[in-house]
C-alpha cells in the first residue's frame, strides 16, 4: 500500500524537484555569488547583492510594485464579483459566459497587451475616434503611466478572479439567500450581508491568483508603463538582460518571493481568524 | 375559528409537471397544522409559495386577511425553518437570531434575542458559531431565529429529518410545547405520518399535487376518505378490497363462525404489542397487532383464525 502510494507520487515529486525546487536553489545560489564580466556568475560568495538592494531607489520600486498589484487586485474583485454573480445566475447560458471569460487565453498575452497599446496611444483608436467626433482636441495621455499598467493587469488577470468566485457561488446553497429574504432582507442587503461574506474563500483564492503574478509582472509594465513605471519584475529582467548582473537580479527575485510569501502567510492567518 | 392563512385554488407548474394542482387550505390561527405526503406530492412547493420563494401560476394566498401571493419574501410576515436550517455559517448564534430584527429595524434587539435564545434553551451558546453546535442545537437556533420575529405563521420544512431518530421523538414534544407557549401558528411539512399524527391539531394529506383530505389526526386515521390516505396514514391491511387497521384484526387458535383460517409467517415482538403477519388461504397477507402479554405467543407456521367486525372495514370506490 505504502509502496504503491510512493510509486504514484514519484512522477510529481520528480517533476517538482526538477522544475521548482532546482531552479529555486539555483536562484538562491546565484544571489550569493559575484557578477561575471559578460553575464553569468563568478566566485567568491558574497552578501553584497542583498546589501545593494537596501537602497531607497529599490525600496521605491518594490513599494510601487506592491501598491500597483494591490490596486489591480482590488479592482479585479470589484469587477469580478458582479460578473461571477451574473454568470452563476444565468441558468443555461452560464457555460457560454464561462467560455467567454476564458476566451482571451487563446491569444498570447503579449499580443493582447500590444492591442491595448494600439487602443490607448495618442494616435490610437480611442483618441482618433474622440478627436474625429470633436469631443477632445488634444489626445488624452492614456498610455505610459501607472493607470495604463493597472488597466493592463486588471484586463489580463480578471479571469483568475472570476473563476474562483464563480466556483464558490455555484456551490453556495441557495437556501442561505432564501433564509435572508425570509428574515426580511432586501436583495441588496442579502447580497452584502450573506452572499458576499460567504464568497470570501473564492475572493481570497482569486486575490492570491491575481496579486502574485501582478507583483512579478514585467511585460505589462514594460509595454504599457513606459520608462517611468519600473516594477520589480522589470528590475529583475533588466539585470539578467541589459545589465548582465545575474547575481543582483537573483537577489532581487529572492526578495520579491520573500515579500509575496510573507503577505500570503499573513493573509492566510487573517483568513483563518475570520473563519 | 378564524383562519390566519388561506390558500385558494393555488396551482404551480414546473415545465410539463404540475407540482401543485389546485390546493385550497384554511389554517386556523394558533394551530399546529401539518402538510403530510410522500416526496413529490407538492407539499414543499406549497410551503415555498407561502414563504414567497415561488409564485403561484393561479390562485390566491391570504395571510391575516391580506393577499400576499404577489409580495416578495421579505415583505411577508411568515418565517421559515429550513430543512437543513440554513444558519448563516459566518455569523454567531446571536448574530443569526438578530439578523431579522436588524433588517426590520426593530428596537430592543438585545433583550428580544436573549428571550428567544432562552426560549430554546441556548442562552449559554450565543457567541458560538453554527459549526460548533450539535444538530439539535442548530435546529433550535433556526427556531429562535424565526420565532424572534413573531411571524403570523411559522413554516417548518421537515425540520426533524436532519436529526437522528433518538432525538426526533424528544424534539417532537419540545416543538409542540414551544408552539403552545409561543402561541404562533405552525405549518409543519413532513412525510412522516407518525410525526404528523403525534404533533398536529390538523393534518392535510397531499398526493399528486392535491389535498386528499384535511382534518384532525383522529379523523384522518379513523375515517380516511380515500384509499391513498388510508394506506399512507397508519398501517393498513387490504383484505378482499376492504381496508382494516392491524389493531382491528382478532386472532384465535380455535375456529369460530366468521373467522378465516390463515398461517402465521412472521411474528415481531414490540414490547407491549406484537405484530403477527399471516397468510390467508387465497394468498392475501395481513398484519395483526395483538397484545403481547395475554397468553402464549403465536409461532411462525402456526395455523390461526382471523376475524374482525364489519364496522371496522374501510371501503373506497
Amino acid at each position: 500500500m505504502n509502496r504503491l502510494r510512493r510509486l504514484f507520487i514519484a512522477p510529481s515529486a520528480v517533476l517538482l524537484a526538477v522544475t521548482l525546487v532546482g531552479p529555486l536553489v539555483i536562484v538562491g545560489l546565484y544571489s550569493l555569488l559575484s557578477r561575471g564580466a559578460y553575464g553569468g556568475i563568478e566566485q567568491p560568495f558574497t552578501g553584497e547583492n542583498y546589501t545593494r538592494l537596501w537602497d531607497p531607489l529599490y525600496g521605491e520600486i518594490l513599494w510601487r510594485s506592491l501598491w500597483i498589484a494591490a490596486v489591480a487586485t482590488a479592482l479585479c474583485v470589484v469587477i469580478a464579483f458582479p460578473m461571477a454573480l451574473f454568470i452563476a445566475r444565468s441558468g443555461e447560458k452560464r457555460n457560454l459566459y464561462l467560455s467567454l471569460v476564458i476566451l482571451p487565453f487563446w491569444t498570447s498575452f503579449l499580443i493582447r497587451t500590444y492591442a491595448w497599446m494600439f487602443l490607448l496611444r495618442d494616435t490610437g483608436l480611442i483618441n482618433t475616434v474622440l478627436q474625429a467626433a470633436g469631443i477632445i482636441k488634444d489626445p488624452l495621455p492614456m498610455l505610459y503611466n501607472n493607470g495604463a499598467v493597472i488597466l493592463g493587469l486588471v484586463y489580463g488577470f480578471l479571469p483568475f478572479m472570476v473563476l474562483p468566485i464563480y466556483a464558490t457561488l455555484e456551490r453556495l446553497d441557495p437556501a442561505y439567500a432564501e433564509a435572508s429574504a425570509d428574515l426580511g432582507a432586501r436583495p441588496l442587503q442579502t447580497l452584502w450581508r450573506v452572499t458576499l461574506p460567504l464568497c470570501a474563500p473564492g475572493i481570497r483564492a482569486g486575490a492570491i491568483l491575481v496579486f502574485v503574478p501582478c507583483l512579478g509582472t514585467y511585460i505589462t509594465s514594460d509595454l504599457l508603463g513606459g520608462s517611468k513605471t519600473i516594477l520589480v519584475g522589470n528590475l529583475v529582467q533588466n539585470q539578467f538582460t541589459d545589465a548582465r548582473d545575474w547575481p543582483f537580479g537573483a537577489a532581487a527575485s529572492v526578495v520579491l518571493m520573500a515579500v509575496a510569501m510573507a503577505l500570503l502567510l499573513a493573509a492566510r492567518r487573517r483568513g483563518e481568524e475570520l473563519l | 375559528m378564524e383562519p390566519i392563512l388561506e390558500l385558494r385554488g393555488v396551482r404551480k407548474r414546473f415545465g410539463a409537471q404540475e407540482a401543485v394542482a389546485g390546493v385550497s387550505l384554511s389554517i386556523p390561527r394558533g394551530s399546529f397544522f401539518s402538510l403530510l405526503g410522500p416526496s413529490g406530492c407538492g407539499k414543499t412547493t406549497t410551503l415555498r409559495m407561502i414563504a414567497g420563494f415561488e409564485s403561484p401560476d393561479e390562485g390566491e394566498i391570504h395571510l391575516g386577511g391580506g393577499r400576499i401571493d404577489h409580495l416578495p419574501p421579505y415583505q411577508r410576515n411568515v418565517n421559515t425553518v429550513f430543512q437543513n436550517y440554513a444558519l448563516f455559517p459566518h455569523l454567531t448564534v446571536r448574530a443569526n437570531v438578530e439578523f431579522g430584527l436588524r433588517r426590520k429595524g426593530i428596537a430592543e434587539i438585545a433583550s428580544r434575542v436573549d428571550a428567544a435564545l432562552d426560549q430554546v434553551r441556548l442562552a449559554g451558546k450565543a457567541s458560538r458559531m453554527p459549526a460548533q453546535l450539535s444538530g439539535g442545537e442548530r435546529q433550535r437556533v433556526a427556531l429562535a431565529r424565526a420565532l424572534v420575529l413573531q411571524p403570523d405563521v411559522l413554516l417548518l420544512d421537515e425540520p426533524l429529518s436532519a436529526l437522528d431518530p433518538q432525538l426526533r421523538k424528544q424534539v417532537r414534544a419540545e416543538l409542540k410545547d414551544l408552539q403552545r407557549r409561543a402561541g404562533i401558528t405552525f405549518l409543519f411539512i413532513t412525510h412522516d405520518q407518525e410525526e404528523a399524527l403525534a404533533m398536529s391539531d390538523s393534518i392535510a394529506v397531499m398526493n399528486g399535487g392535491r389535498v386528499e383530505q384535511a382534518g384532525p389526526p383522529e379523523e384522518i386515521y379513523r375515517r380516511p376518505r380515500t384509499r391513498f390516505v388510508a394506506s399512507f396514514v397508519g398501517a393498513m391491511n387490504w383484505i378482499e378490497g376492504a381496508g382494516l387497521r392491524p389493531e382491528a384484526l382478532r386472532i384465535c387458535r380455535t375456529p369460530e363462525a366468521g373467522l378465516r383460517p390463515a398461517t402465521v409467517t412472521v411474528t415481531t415482538f414490540l414490547g407491549p404489542v406484537m405484530h403477527v403477519e399471516a397468510r390467508f388461504e387465497n394468498g392475501e397477507t395481513c398484519v395483526a397487532e395483538v397484545s403481547a402479554n395475554g397468553g402464549s405467543a403465536f409461532r411462525e407456521g402456526e395455523c390461526v383464525h382471523i376475524g374482525w367486525s364489519v364496522s371496522d372495514e374501510l371501503r373506497f370506490e
